[in-house]
């Protein structure tokens, strides 16, 4: 939210603080409440709370989108992140042991560290923003300037070797997924007959946390934790 | 003033189907399922066929008390319904019943993605009932609610990219402009692959895994009672009629009819979804539950690569006819 939102304040300078229209209201508003929504995800103690905060968040930020005019990266974002990236999570949290209420070892004794990085990415990230988008200001009056259109053709147009770029490397980390996943299912198969089971059912655990689809392997080994809490 | 009566005579005619057509297909299914089967269905509410017996289900599911188990985490089980019926109701406003502005409740640019990402959303209502309810029956729905989301999600996506290739645009009333009905036989297999990815979303038989009563008693939904829990029975018709009107927008041609396309758009569009909706009964009826590996198997071996063949043929004739 804040380099978005930072941007904005730069820009405003050529078109005035002092008559804020009603779509920069509501930017810096849903921005607020996204970052709220963000910080509650990080602090509270309760895993799947994180897991549903996360969904307020990533929701916020496409509503964000939505105001600048994105709408297709807006749809995006839901689909993506809203729709299969937080439903992995939770479908992870679910076959781990999530409980109902506080998680006495939710915390983590790198808070400190991992505040001064996110700090640190988030200067960075406000930095670049405010450099590259100094004055520029977005015409939300005119034809949409994020529409599908026009996205469409600028990423195939002007962006295809990033584009290109990334394909391959999220298939490099799909092959490697796969590897790892055909790696653990091999030393478990050469483990004795009897200390396979328990080895499998952890092996299994691993790979559905990277995000590779084997749902069907790792179900067998939930009703036995279930049990045992 | 005009625009805001214009707008909320369109939020209220989509509210008022987004009440009605789940509750007639509700019905549907009770008559529809008692003939296949060789037996009554419900005879007696109403005195005519038993035609209020949706509505004496309502009033019985409204009478009974609101249970929260002491387990249970309290705010999201009784948030868990709305999340699961909501997305339906914001994707109606998105499907055009005929040609024009007036036929459809908003028009949205990436109307596609649009449908598929709040469609998406709705899953995640069973996933935080199936936690929340502090219930290993409801945990374990839970889970295989979320392994067959993410098993079926990935051929529906890639099914609907396909008529989005083909029309060239990703509007939903854009694709019906561009529509012509050699359509048809190019895009079935994708509009088989989308129906059955979609019932599976939904968790339809034979799709009905995670709500498996011989095995894990009502699956996510099992400690929900009363009108917490017709919501949820809402969510499934809702869904139906989400489904058979984006399958008929998509691959049958909405609006397009070899007569009485031009003011009659609508019956149309109405009609064929009526069609699919009958299939969606005809098959809870005809197939038994798919095993847990048999509906992942389905989906990674089957339904993906077809869908890829699908949309490597789309392609190819795509090329050829420029």
């Amino acid at each position: 939210m804040s380099p978005t939102s930072a941007a904005l304040t730069t820009a405003a300078d050529t078109h005035g603080f002092l008559s804020p229209t009603g779509v920069e209201i509501a930017f810096l508003l849903v921005g607020l409440v996204t970052f709220g929504a963000a910080l509650v995800t990080v602090t509270t103690r309760q895993l799947v709370h994180a897991a549903l905060w996360l969904v307020a968040t990533l929701g916020g930020l496409a509503v964000e989108y939505l105001l600048l005019t994105a709408e297709f990266i807006a749809w995006v974002q839901v689909l993506i992140y809203v729709g299969s990236v937080v439903v992995l999570l939770l479908f992870g949290l679910m076959l781990t042991k999530a409980p109902i209420g506080r998680s006495p070892d939710a915390d983590s004794g790198n808070r400190w560290a991992a505040l001064t990085v996110a700090l640190a990415a988030a200067a960075t990230l406000i930095w670049v923003v405010v450099d590259a988008f100094r004055t520029t200001w977005i015409d939300l009056e005119g034809p949409a300037a994020g529409s599908t259109k026009a996205t469409g053709e600028s990423l195939f147009q002007n962006w295809v070797l990033p584009f290109e770029g990334l394909s391959v490397l999220l298939l490099a980390a799909l092959v490697g997924a796969i590897v790892l996943s055909r790696q653990a299912k091999e030393t478990a198969a050469d483990g004795p007959g009897t200390g396979c089971r328990s080895g499998n059912r952890t092996e299994a655990g691993a790979p559905s946390a990277t995000g590779v689809p084997a749902p069907a392997a790792t179900e067998p080994g939930a009703p036995s934790e279930k049990e045992s809490r | 003033m005009n625009d805001a009566l214009d707008v909320s005579l369109r939020l209220l005619i989509v509210f008022v189907v987004f009440l009605t057509f789940p509750l007639i297909i509700g019905q549907t299914e009770h008559k529809v399922m008692a003939h296949m089967q060789g037996r009554l269905g419900p005879m007696y509410a109403g005195g005519f066929h038993g035609w209020a017996q949706l509505v004496a289900d309502g009033v019985k599911f409204a009478q009974k008390e609101d249970i929260v188990p002491t387990g249970a985490d309290r705010r999201i089980f009784q948030l868990a319904p709305a999340v699961a019926l909501l997305p339906y109701l914001l994707v109606l406003l998105a499907i055009p019943i005929g040609p024009g502005e007036g036929a459809v409740g908003e028009v949205i640019d990436a109307g596609i993605f649009f449908v598929l990402a709040v469609m998406g959303v709705g899953v995640l209502g069973s996933l935080m009932a199936g936690w929340a309810s502090a219930n290993k029956f409801s945990l374990l729905g839970g889970l295989r609610t979320a392994a067959q989301l993410l098993a079926y999600e990935l051929p529906m996506l890639l099914a609907a990219a396909s008529v989005a290739m083909a029309a060239g645009t990703v509007s939903l009333p854009g694709i019906l402009d561009a529509f012509e009905w050699w359509w048809l036989p190019w895009q079935i297999v994708g509009a088989i692959v989308f129906f059955v990815a979609g019932l599976a979303e939904l968790q339809r038989p034979p799709f009905d895994m995670p709500v498996a009563d011989s095995e894990i008693i009502f699956g996510a939904y099992t400690e929900y009672t009363g009108l917490r829990f017709a919501l949820f029975l809402l969510a499934e018709y809702a869904g139906i009629v989400v489904l058979c009107g984006l399958t008929t927008v998509l691959f049958l041609g909405g609006w397009h009819g070899p007569w009485g396309a031009d003011g009659l758009g609508w019956v149309w569009t109405l009609l064929k979804a009526a069609a699919l909706a009958f299939i969606v009964i005809w098959l809870r009826v005809t197939y038994p539950r798919l095993r847990e590996d048999q509906l992942q198997k389905l989906s990674w071996t089957l339904l993906v690569p077809l869908s890829l063949a699908q949309i490597a043929l789309t392609g190819i004739v795509k090329v050829v006819i420029q």
